[in-house]
């Protein structure tokens, strides 16, 4: 095959339904934008799985890597007065 | 796909570590090049079985008695391309290409699945392809949803869910004919006759001999043996059998009471390493329907790229 007939890849982001966020659905292989469209709806909403579908270049993605993680998500794990549980609040006391 | 940081035994330690306490894995994630590796043969040629395994069932798409067959028929075939591309993708995500994986298989050192190179004789083989060979396939994945690579494990769950459409169709075929007319009950038995071992075999070798599991096994990107999961299927197709009337060809079956299982007779595994190797009734055959089909769409693939192109200059045109 020759080089320049490589399809770029796509990401696939389905929203189910009204009301629901668009999820990661998969990825395919398209000439454009409009093909990678047109396939994705062939290809992951068959069975009434989607109500949009967004398609996006796999390539703009910029990802965190994973050997990062700790210095990004650790510093988290000390903050624990972030989350409701912290507090301490008499439990006869309603709606707090 | 990023540089991996090269193995080391500690490396390997706390990997093997992660995966043994059902942690998953992720594209980017560090990985032994062995398990990449791996997975890359078994994802791509469960792909390549997919797009294979539409030869066999596409062959009586224009044949189809009813309207409501050839409907059916065609959204499974369809199925079996968007399964094949779901599989092509978590592939990919492992740093192959592709092209690389097709290339692979048009040139004869990428296997797909043996069962696929046993011939559609008549519109009933439809329907045991549907209930043996799509219900063999699904006692084969259902585990693999619990694989330990993410895209692989995401992919079967996908695949899973619209697989079930597939075996519950073959076995409604399979009945409509089981409970027709004399010559088509005969024709149901005939297909279940050669189907039977075919599809029994589609587990792989005993477990002894089986090269890839035990590895496999520990990254839980196996989860069940070969002999585990026919026995599996034994037990269920036995009963359903029975309910469409027709006869297991094996006059070994026997059920033992202190297991609780059906027991067969042996398997003939040189017809399957015959099949394997490169010598069943098709092989030749699908490879070459498979390279005809690749060629013919060149021009396609290229008019696309093409078009896109000039769509793009046309737009930077305009704005400029």
């Amino acid at each position: 095959m020759t080089e320049k007939t490589v399809w770029p890849l796509f990401e696939v982001f389905i929203r189910s339904r009204q009301g629901l966020s668009h999820v990661h659905a998969g990825s395919l292989h398209a000439a454009d934008a409009k093909m990678a469209l047109e396939n994705a709806r062939d290809v992951f909403t068959r069975r009434g799985e989607g109500s949009s579908i967004w398609v996006v270049p796999s390539q703009t993605i910029t990802a965190s890597a994973p050997e990062n993680k700790g210095e990004l998500y650790d510093p988290a794990d000390s903050k624990i007065y972030r989350h409701p549980t912290f507090y301490d609040v008499p439990d006869d006391v309603e709606f707090i | 796909m990023p540089a991996r940081e090269p193995d080391c035994p500690e490396r390997r330690a706390a990997f093997d570590a992660h995966v043994a306490a059902e942690g998953k894995v992720e594209p980017r994630d560090w990985m032994p090049a062995a398990y990449q590796k791996t997975l890359i043969r078994q994802i791509s040629q469960h792909a390549h079985s997919e797009i294979i395994g539409m030869q066999p069932e596409g062959n009586w798409i224009s044949r189809a008695p009813s309207l409501r067959r050839k409907v059916i028929l065609m959204a499974k075939v369809q199925d079996e391309a968007g399964h094949g591309l779901y599989l092509y993708s978590a592939a990919e995500t492992l740093g192959v290409s592709r092209d690389e994986m097709e290339e692979k298989l048009l040139d004869g050192t990428a296997k797909y699945s043996s069962i696929f190179n046993y011939p559609t004789l008549t519109w009933a083989d439809v329907g045991a392809i549907g209930w043996l060979v799509d219900g063999a396939a699904i006692i084969n994945q259902i585990p693999i949803c619990r694989c330990s690579y993410g895209p692989y494990a995401r992919a079967m769950m996908r695949i899973c869910k619209e697989e079930s459409f597939h075996q519950r169709q073959g076995f409604e075929l399979m009945m409509a004919l089981a409970k027709g007319t004399q010559a088509q009950h005969a024709m149901a038995q005939d297909a279940l006759n050669r189907w039977w071992w075919p599809a029994v075999m589609m587990f792989g070798p005993p477990d002894g001999e089986s090269v890839h599991s035990r590895q496999n096994m520990a990254w839980r990107i196996k989860r069940k043996s070969n002999d585990e999961l026919r026995q599996k299927f034994v037990d269920m197709t036995v009963k359903q059998a029975e309910a469409l009337g027709l006869e297991i060809p094996d006059p070994d079956l026997s059920f033992n009471s202190d297991t609780g299982h059906w027991e067969i007779g042996p398997i003939d595994w040189d017809e399957f390493w015959t099949v394997v190797k490169g010598h069943g009734p098709c092989n030749r055959q699908r490879m070459a329907h498979r390279r005809n089909a690749h060629e013919d769409g060149v021009w396609v693939r290229e008019a696309a790229v093409a078009f896109a192109a000039k769509q793009r200059a046309r737009t930077t045109q305009q704005a400029a």
